[in-house]
């Protein structure tokens, strides 16, 4: 079989793609040195004379705006209609796109649904009002989607090694010829494209996961340190600055080591950190229902039934320092190296989220619903949790997509320096410290999960400037 | 600078009119918005919240932000049209020759900038003084603004200085280059009672002084009688009523005018025999104004098919061109008829003593560092508070920021635990029983009403949540149905459509949501009902409303009520009784009668006359408090008031800063603290006259 | 002024005591001892043999004694075996009777390195000037680039040049430095585009710094940073732009440009210079990465080296200096912020 190259026959709209992004690019620096020196007029803008923009700066603008969608519908027909063509006519761009069909039937109707019913669907729904959100959430959904459809996607096993396809080019074909290497071969002859579309799974588990139990344990931490203030608070400060005073690098080190796993320190630490969901959730339960004493019983037994279980069923594990459950039983497997993973990176996340938390608490807990709250006698925690908390939702939600972000970048940091996951494994970072030390002889074994680390990551940070713009609108 | 020698008005607007625009729509926020300020005039712009009056100020100023842009009409300072001209003219004539004062002097001057920079900047800019002459000069203005040592004011931060002197240093800075209009946009609003009397005084002062033109914009028409010569009312965008101060206030010749003086109490207004007439319905939001007349829905006067059929102009007044209003049955209506207002039920009997409070003290101890000490500083919040509040009494608390009122208030709800005294709650004694020791019912027996209607509810949940949780916690009602039942009863009891119950407390206007407030107050049929300045942050006619709703809820209930707050007029309006707190001490207390009529304690007279009423026929002694009020970390020794006091010279020796005075009896149930012999106090006038029609 | 720098001061050193204590235990956990002595005395000794290693070594006594003997404020441990002494102060072929009775991090000894089998004081003072170097241009290209690009996206919210400048500065928060150095050797360091310009590895700039050797690690640490410290400005400047003292400046008739430099910018920079300071931890994982990256042999090099090699010493050594530098910036960061705003130094 023949070798794919990037555009296949639709490559005669190279030349015409080339020229509109350098003169877009030219445009854009032109357009921002001219606004730059143009003369101050936006923030007391005149009366019914419009601004009077300069007729240059008027001219590049009207440039950006035609060369950009020019380039976006010449960039849109590679994919869409590569992926139409046959595959050897289609090329890459073509291939891969077809790769991706699943996801883009998914996004196809979340955006639509979306949408469609987006003023209903109240913060969530205003995101769609924001271009900016919008392709945070799209890139974001993106890799989610693949995450859940990564074995539809996937066109080779992932540790499946093919010596003669070491460090190949994109597009090579397999020398039995069933098929290519969309994104070519890693040192060890292994498919470039599928390992990075299975590697989206690991970070789309852990990541969110590991986020929201340090939002957990800042939330259950910083709540009383912002309402109480006093010594409670000094010396949680002191804990939380004291963790912070770490280099994250070091702690890892500290943290993530086959000696540390062996001492059965993260099921320890576990062992404290998985509490802190239940304790949230019975607080929450019991500070709403304490008024109400049968229901509070029920919801509190519930809770501890079905939670204690998951709880139980996450730390033990057989034939380790902690193996409550008989392996029958144990619904969650979590192997020490994943765990001490998650473990640390809720570590170190969850510090930030306590400051937050305390700074926001601090700031509502002076306002006169609280004091209302307060002389109907309510007790701390209703106030903490079902007057102060649901207002603080805002920054929160912003907050906790940087952090998504930030732990997929930690993440990576540990998979960079080949700390806990197995060498073998094909999330990213670990792919990239693989690829950068051949970076010479072939570059697509780092770059591929480089750029896709580096599209989630954008994705969560747009997502969330934009939700931070709707919701500060209203 | 070019034209100093235009000798027109200094101001002429005309036809203004200003739109925002945001993603949705346009919003009209000024239409056809004309006036004129001459030169030395003080030209007063009254009207509620969101009728346009600052836009107005800031549209002069062309500074109306992103959104913002005027939409027709012109604005012409002295002569020379605002609206269009450029950029480098509109920054010469900034600062030089309009300037402005706003709201929050805090929030106005730089923090990392000491006040001398920032006060010669502006001739420095305008008129390329030296340095050395600026320093002179802004000497010379600071000493104007009355401050104590020029010198080391002119090297202080802001944050150096009180409310009341930055308020000073920003006024020092409008007039640093004498400027010939200056506009100021509630300059006073931030700011205590007594201290705004002050400030206003000044503000008359120096106007005179330098023979600037004033545009004066405030809620207050107490504050624009006594500053300004002419007077222009706004509603929803427009220019409603026009002309001298004498003449609106007198004879008004628009229904909203005439409506927003029946709502404000007056001297003579009283809860049972004169009520206060709130004003019917809503504010419009200003994209559902209604055809022709804005304030036409809710006008006592309306006429379908006339009032709502176009656009109304202004019209003259006949036989006063000065004189104008935009109402189109200006010439029909009877504006002498009295107001036919309903009269209120039968004053309830005051009955027996449902709260004691005797020698009550809070003492607070801060200390600079939580985790280590360190050296403690101790807060005398209250010293020595007694009284008793009655059964269907209303009792008034008085008194600026700092002056203890809160924390009395904290005390009583249980929020802190009293340092010394006793008070005796239905009964019990509680001062030593925080919330959390006291049973469901005695809390729901004392309940509150808080000041800011923004903040009173939580926005994450909607108001019959609200009120159900209040229900549950008192433990009233058995089932989830019998507490949704009465909760819509609470609605109805304040007045309140039940389909609020599952609204969120945005979707609500300021004065529903205290209204909810108060349903919420009321939830455990409360007895003792602490109201603290429960109208103070509501408009004019929103204020009539809701204190009216209060009384009427205490009249069917016998509550009683201790009414925080620092309005002497809203006070003399509806309380039974007084006390007047200074400092954390109960300097006077009384009935009303006793109170507002002499004798009176020294700082109790300076606040009578700080009040500014909006009765052009009231005649009000001028006394002016020098000074700032002091800290309470930090209180003078001897009588607290004794820093500001006028009177202190009658009193022989240095008794007034050594010792504390003890309680006078005046007369039956008056009481005075303070040092003054008998033969001074008799010797006291009344403060406010009426003079006879 | 003088308490708060004395409170800060012991509040700094007691975390120091803290933090040291933490990592002293994390790197002398049992399972890191017993591989310590199968490096030093033969990977196949028995458990057994282990035991009595530890023993002779002083690794067997109490973890809080041997943290006292580490800092040097309890006396080392001295040994009688075979009328021989060998002690923690006592150097091979030394008398004991001169060896001094306490040697740890306050006397000056932070121990020996078994991976360079130098001692680790040295080892660290080498290695930390190295990095100290990088650190030093990546300030320079990074604090005045991320600052101009805050203010200038700042000063006018919502304009072409804030919208350019914040997705600018997005973008590089969302690139960690293993990803863009990857990206910049590709691009400018490899055969991909053959654009040759820099060099792919930075062993030499470890003797003779120049542009071409040191360009990419440089840029790829500070660009991180600079969307970070960009956006943090940016927002500080927004918010100071739409203060109330700015409408009072422009409405003095202050020019666009008087307003911005005299009035916004010393107010708008407060926050970002604590931000900055506080930049000093993720610095220092940039560091890691990007020494790792370049094969630059600073100080990063030298963590992951004694970390991989269970260099217990050095990897002790090298994390209070960490510890230490995030704490003095930290303090730095505090002391600055009271001295530049005038709301806290005058009360």
């Amino acid at each position: 079989m023949q070798p794919l190259d990037w555009t296949g026959s639709l490559a005669f709209l190279n030349p015409v793609t080339m020229a509109a992004a350098l003169a877009l690019l030219a445009a854009l620096l032109v357009q921002t040195v001219l606004s730059a020196l143009a003369p101050d007029t936006p923030a007391t803008a005149p009366t019914r004379v419009v601004a009077e923009t300069p007729r240059a700066l008027a001219l590049a603008d009207l440039a950006v705006r035609l060369l950009f969608v020019t380039l976006v519908i010449l960039v849109l027909v590679y994919p869409m209609v590569g992926a139409l063509l046959p595959p050897e006519q289609g090329g890459i761009i073509g291939a891969l796109t077809r790769r991706f069909l699943p996801v883009w039937i998914a996004l196809g109707i979340t955006f639509a649904l979306s949408v469609r019913y987006k003023r209903r669907l109240g913060l969530y729904g205003k995101l769609f009002d924001s271009t900016i959100g919008m392709i945070g959430f799209g890139l974001v959904m993106f890799w989610v989607f693949t995450a859940i459809f990564s074995d539809l996607i996937i066109t080779q096993d992932v540790l499946e090694q093919v010596s003669r396809m070491k460090n190949k080019a994109p597009g090579t074909a397999l020398p039995d010829g069933s098929g290519w290497y969309l994104l070519g071969g890693d040192h060890l002859g292994r498919d470039v494209f599928s390992r990075m579309v299975a590697g989206s799974r690991i970070v789309i588990l852990i990541a969110p996961f590991a986020t929201i139990f340090a939002f957990m344990v800042g939330i259950t931490l910083g709540l009383p340190a912002g309402y109480y203030g006093g010594r409670l608070d000094s010396i949680l400060s002191f804990l939380a600055n004291l963790i912070l005073a770490f280099p994250v690098i070091l702690l890892f080190y500290l943290l993530v080591t086959p000696e540390i796993v062996q001492t059965g320190m993260p099921q320890y630490l576990a062992v404290v950190l998985f509490l802190f969901p239940i304790i949230f959730l019975l607080t929450m339960v019991n500070s709403r229902f304490r008024v109400n004493p049968p229901r509070r019983n029920l919801l509190v037994a519930v809770i501890v039934v079905l939670g204690g279980y998951v709880y139980l069923s996450l730390i033990s594990e057989p034939d380790s320092a902690i193996a409550i459950l008989p392996s029958a039983v144990d619904a969650i497997s979590m192997p020490g190296n994943i765990l001490i993973v998650f473990v640390s990176v809720v570590f170190v996340n969850a510090p930030t989220v306590f400051r937050i938390v305390r700074g926001i608490v601090m700031d509502i807990k002076t306002r006169d619903y609280v004091a209302a709250a307060q002389t109907r006698g309510e007790r701390p925690w209703y106030i903490m949790i079902w007057e102060i908390l649901p207002n603080a939702r805002g920054p929160l939600i912003v907050d906790f997509c940087l952090r998504i972000g930030y732990t997929t970048i930690l993440l990576g940091t540990l998979g960079f320096f080949g700390l806990g996951l197995s060498p073998e494994s094909p999330d990213w970072g670990s792919t990239i410290n693989a690829g950068r030390k051949l970076m010479t002889i072939a570059q697509h074994p780092a770059i591929v999960p480089a750029l896709a680390l580096m599209s989630l990551v954008l994705g969560l940070n747009l997502l969330a400037d934009g939700l931070r713009e709707e919701s500060l609108r209203d | 600078m070019t034209d100093q020698a235009h000798d027109g008005p200094i101001l002429e607007i005309e036809n203004l009119s200003i739109s925002f625009f945001t993603r949705l729509r346009e919003i009209p926020a000024v239409m056809d918005f004309s006036c004129t300020v001459q030169p030395g005039e003080a030209m007063g712009l009254v009207g509620e919240s969101g009728c346009g009056k600052s836009t107005v100020a800031l549209a002069i100023m062309r500074d109306l932000g992103r959104n913002g842009r005027i939409t027709g009409g012109s604005i012409r300072f002295r002569g020379r049209e605002l609206t269009t001209m450029p950029e480098a003219e509109l920054r010469d004539i900034r600062g030089s020759q309009i300037a402005m004062i706003y709201q929050e002097p805090m929030a106005s001057l730089n923090p990392a900038m000491k006040i001398g920079q920032q006060l010669m900047e502006v001739p420095i800019v305008h008129e390329g003084i030296s340095k050395a002459e600026a320093r002179a000069r802004a000497l010379e203005v600071v000493a104007d603004v009355r401050l104590p040592d020029p010198e080391r004011i002119l090297k202080s931060y802001p944050h150096q200085l009180s409310g009341g002197q930055q308020q000073r240093i920003v006024i020092a800075m409008a007039l640093m280059s004498k400027p010939a209009l200056l506009i100021l946009d509630e300059p006073t609003t931030a700011l205590d009672v007594t201290v705004e009397a002050a400030v206003v005084d000044l503000v008359k002062d120096l106007g005179r002084k330098y023979g600037t033109s004033m545009l004066f914009i405030s809620h207050n028409l107490g504050l624009v009688l006594e500053t300004c010569d002419r007077i222009t009312v706004m509603y929803s965008g427009e220019a409603v009523e026009t002309g001298s101060v004498r003449d609106v206030f007198d004879k008004m010749r628009h229904p909203y005018t005439q409506a927003l003086f029946r709502s404000i109490p007056l001297p003579g207004a009283d809860k049972t025999r004169r009520p206060l007439i709130a004003i019917p319905g809503n504010f419009p939001l200003p994209h559902e104004r209604p055809q022709g007349c804005n304030f036409g829905p809710r006008c006592d006067y309306f006429v379908a098919g006339r009032c709502d059929a176009a656009d109304i102009p202004m019209f003259p007044v006949p036989g006063d061109a000065s004189h104008s209003s935009r109402c189109i049955r200006m010439n029909e209506i009877d504006w002498d008829a009295p107001p036919a207002a309903p009269v209120k039920g039968e004053r309830t009997p005051i009955g027996a003593p449902v709260l004691q409070v005797a020698d009550l003290k809070k003492y607070y101890e801060l200390r600079a560092n939580a985790l280590f000490g360190g050296a403690a500083r101790v807060v005398k919040a209250n010293e020595s508070l007694s009284f008793e509040a009655r059964e269907a009494e209303t009792l008034a608390i008085v008194g600026e920021s700092g002056c203890g009122k809160s924390t009395f208030a904290k005390v009583l709800m249980g929020l802190e635990t009293a340092t010394d005294g006793r008070i005796v709650l239905l009964g019990n004694e509680v001062q030593d029983t925080p919330i959390e020791k006291r049973t469901a019912q005695t809390i729901a027996s004392v309940q509150m009403v808080f000041q800011n209607p923004f903040d009173t509810l939580n926005p994450s949940m909607t108001v019959g949540r609200q009120i159900i949780r209040a229900l549950e916690v008192f433990g009233i009602g058995k089932t989830d149905a019998e507490r949704r039942e009465r909760m819509l009863q609470l609605l109805d009891l304040v007045k309140l459509p039940r389909e609020f119950a599952r609204r969120m407390p945005r979707q609500l206007s300021g004065g529903q949501k205290q209204r909810v407030g108060i349903a919420r107050a009321f939830a455990g049929d409360a007895r003792i009902v602490v109201a603290d300045e429960p109208v103070s942050a509501l408009d004019v006619s929103v204020q009539a409303a809701v204190t009216d709703l209060l009384m009427d809820i205490q009249r069917e209930n016998g509550t009683t009520l201790l009414f925080i707050s620092h309005d002497l007029s809203i006070v003399r309006y509806l309380s039974d009784r007084v006390l007047v707190m200074y400092l954390g001490h109960v300097v006077e207390i009384g009935t009303t009668e006793q109170v507002f009529s002499p004798p009176y304690h020294p700082y109790t007279e300076a606040l009578l006359s700080a009040v500014p009423i909006a009765d052009t026929h009231v005649k009000k002694k001028h006394i002016v408090l020098e000074g700032e009020i002091p800290s309470a970390i930090n209180p003078p020794p001897g009588c607290p008031f004794q820093t500001r006091c006028r009177w202190k010279s009658r009193v022989p020796g240095n008794l007034c800063e050594t010792s504390v005075p003890p309680m006078r009896q005046m007369a039956d149930g008056h009481q005075i603290k303070c040092h003054l012999s008998e033969a001074e106090f008799a010797e006291m006038e009344p403060v406010i006259e009426i003079a006879a029609e | 002024m003088l308490t708060f720098l004395v409170r800060r001061t012991f509040v700094m050193l007691l975390t120091a005591l803290c933090l040291t204590f933490v990592v002293f235990v994390l790197t002398n956990l049992p399972p890191n001892l017993e591989k310590l002595a199968k490096t030093e005395a033969g990977s196949r000794i028995s458990d057994a043999e282990v035991e009595s290693w530890l023993e002779r070594n002083g690794f067997a006594r109490p973890m809080l004694l041997r943290y006292g003997e580490w800092m040097g404020v309890v006396p080392g441990w001295r040994n009688e075996q075979d009328g021989k002494v060998t002690g923690r102060c006592i150097q091979p072929g030394q008398d004991p009777a001169t060896a001094p009775r306490f040697c740890g991090v306050l006397q000056g000894y932070w121990g020996f390195s078994t991976f360079f089998k130098a001692p680790v004081g040295e080892k660290i003072a080498y290695h930390l000037g190295l990095t100290g170097i990088l650190m030093f241009w990546v300030m320079v290209v990074m604090v005045p680039m991320a600052l101009l690009i805050g203010v200038l996206a700042g000063m006018r919210e919502g304009s072409r040049l804030d919208r350019t400048l914040s997705t600018f500065s997005i973008a590089s928060t969302a690139t960690p430095e293993y990803v863009s150095g990857v990206l910049l050797i590709a691009v400018f360091a490899s055969s991909m585009f053959g654009l040759k310009w820099f060099k792919g590895t930075a062993t030499g700039a470890m003797n003779d710094v120049t542009f071409e050797n040191f360009a990419l690690p440089v840029l790829t640490i500070a660009l991180y940073g600079t969307g970070y410290i960009a956006r943090m400005t940016r927002a500080s400047m927004a918010e100071v732009m739409t203060s109330q003292y700015i409408r009072t400046a422009r409405l003095k008739g202050l020019s666009f440009r008087t307003i911005v430099l005299r009035h916004a910018l010393r107010n708008a920079l407060i926050a970002p210079f604590t931000v900055i300071m506080l930049q000093f931890p993720w610095l220092l994982n940039g560091v890691v990465i990007v020494e790792t990256l370049f094969s630059y042999k600073g100080f990063g090099w030298t963590l992951v080296q004694a970390a991989g090699n269970n260099d217990i010493q050095l990897l002790l050594g090298c994390s209070v200096v960490a510890v230490m530098v995030v704490l003095a910036t930290q303090l730095i960061s505090d002391i600055g912020y009271v001295l530049l705003n005038p709301r806290i130094r005058i009360s």
